[in-house]
């Protein structure tokens, strides 16, 4: 019971999100300049050096939140081409391999991609410090990932944020899943 | 739906724009370096996660370069960075321009402190 009731906030923030981000596609893309940006020394001579970035995303896919841009259609549209390594030694791995999480919880499940992840990253940026690598071997939870931890790691900081509800809670609970499908708790 | 429903969700989502998106400073992911840089007299610095992503994958940093994944969490200076680590693993005149151009990193207002900026980040003990 009470974690039902703890939930319940977060239900209605998922339901705020979507109305929010509905409202936020209608508005056209911008960003600050970084002599208004609150961050850059707007006295620095070599400012004009530095790339605005309205010049840069403007040209790669839409979103609505973070940067604005949809950096996993970025890259696998061709739009960027990040480089892989710079030492010439180092084993790229990228896999193919989905993980059903929330199992248990009353928003949509989540279906977590390895693909869309280990394009980017490397496995030791998750593996085993962050996660065990094994389904079902970790207790997650969305108020810790709230607080910085787990995926808010890097979804909050760099990757698209926390507002972004059903980008995560991305799986029908009334549907099953495709066969074999691997589960977490 | 009713139309007081309607009505109430608006609001629920105005709020929760006020509440979710705060005052946008900074772009997404900007992470401000300043652990030393103006108790030695020059700006803080910026680094930009959206400029590097364009050009290189969070591995190349955080895996090849050993970038620890936690703003704050790098102990950065100058002499490492001149003695090819961190920034300097690229920033030497061969993948990009070099250590010279002071004004591009250190490009910081004075008085900020470390950390990632740009909004929508999460904070709690995650971060301390
Ligand atoms: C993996 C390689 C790599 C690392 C590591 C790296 N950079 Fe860069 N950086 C680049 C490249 C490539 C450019 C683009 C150079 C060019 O345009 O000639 C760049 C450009 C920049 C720019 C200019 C952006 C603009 O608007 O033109 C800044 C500022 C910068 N880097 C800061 C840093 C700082 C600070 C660090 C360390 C905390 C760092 N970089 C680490 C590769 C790297
Ligand atoms: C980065 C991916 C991600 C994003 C974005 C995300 N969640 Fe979650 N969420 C998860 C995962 C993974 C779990 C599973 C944790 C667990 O097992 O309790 C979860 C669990 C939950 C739960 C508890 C379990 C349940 O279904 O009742 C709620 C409530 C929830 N999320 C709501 C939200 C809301 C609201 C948002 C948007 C503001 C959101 N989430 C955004 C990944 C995400
Ligand atoms: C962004 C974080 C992240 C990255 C990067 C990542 N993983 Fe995972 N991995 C996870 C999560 C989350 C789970 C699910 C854990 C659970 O269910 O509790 C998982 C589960 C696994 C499992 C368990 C599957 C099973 O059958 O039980 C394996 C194996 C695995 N990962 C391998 C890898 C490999 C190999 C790489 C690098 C190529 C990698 N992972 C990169 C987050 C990541
Ligand atoms: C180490 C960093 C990191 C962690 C930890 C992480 N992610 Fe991600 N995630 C990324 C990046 C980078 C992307 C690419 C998109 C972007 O940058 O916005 C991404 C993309 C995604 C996508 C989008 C896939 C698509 O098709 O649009 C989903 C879903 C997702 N993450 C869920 C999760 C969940 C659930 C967790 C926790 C179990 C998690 N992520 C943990 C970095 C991370
Ligand atoms: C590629 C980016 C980059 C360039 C170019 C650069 N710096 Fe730095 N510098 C840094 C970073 C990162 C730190 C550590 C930031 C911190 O935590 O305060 C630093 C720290 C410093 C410090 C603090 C004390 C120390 O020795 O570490 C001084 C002083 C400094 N830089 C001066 C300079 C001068 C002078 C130049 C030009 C000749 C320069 N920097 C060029 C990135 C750069
Ligand atoms: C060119 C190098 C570079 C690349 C590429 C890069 N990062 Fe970073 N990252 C950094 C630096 C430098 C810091 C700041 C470290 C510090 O302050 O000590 C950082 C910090 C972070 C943090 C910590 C933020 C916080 O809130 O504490 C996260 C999360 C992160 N990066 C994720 C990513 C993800 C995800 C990607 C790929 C989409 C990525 N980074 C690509 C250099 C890089």
């Amino acid at each position: 019971m009470a974690s039902t009731l703890a939930g319940l906030p977060l239900l209605i923030l998922l339901l705020v999100s979507v109305i929010a981000s509905a409202q936020v596609s209608q508005a056209a893309r911008k960003w600050l300049p970084l002599a208004a940006d609150g961050i850059h020394d707007p006295k620095n001579p070599s400012l004009r050096l530095l790339q605005e970035p309205a010049e840069s995303l403007s040209r790669l896919p839409a979103d609505t939140a973070g940067n604005q841009v949809h950096w996993l259609q970025a890259l696998e549209g061709g739009a960027i081409n990040p480089r892989t390594n710079i030492l010439p030694g180092t084993q790229v791995m990228v896999i193919d391999l989905d993980i059903y999480l929330n199992m248990k919880g009353g928003t949509p499940i989540v279906r977590f991609p390895h693909r869309a992840h280990t394009l980017w990253l490397d496995c030791s940026n998750c593996h085993q410090h962050l996660f065990v690598s094994k389904a079902g071997a970790n207790k997650l939870s969305m108020n810790a990932m709230l607080n910085g931890e787990q995926c808010g790691v890097c979804h909050g900081a760099v990757a698209f944020p926390l507002t972004e509800c059903n980008r995560c809670h991305n799986t029908p609970r009334n549907k099953p899943l495709p066969a074999g499908a691997l589960r977490g708790l | 739906m009713s139309n007081g429903l309607i009505k109430r969700a608006a609001l629920l989502g105005a709020l929760g724009l006020a509440l979710l998106a705060a005052p946008s400073v900074a772009e997404y992911g900007d992470v401000v370096l300043n652990k030393v840089s103006e108790k030695n007299g020059v700006r803080p610095v910026v680094f930009p996660h959206w400029f590097h992503r364009v050009r290189f994958r969070c591995k190349v940093c955080h895996s090849e370069l050993a970038f620890k994944m936690r703003a704050g969490a790098n102990v950065v200076t100058m002499a490492d960075i001149t003695n090819g680590k961190f920034c300097g693993m690229c920033h030497n005149n061969q993948i990009a321009w070099g250590a010279d151009k002071c004004d591009l990193c250190h490009s910081g207002k004075p008085g900020l402190k470390s950390g990632i900026y740009g909004g929508h980040q999460t904070s709690g003990p995650g971060r301390w």
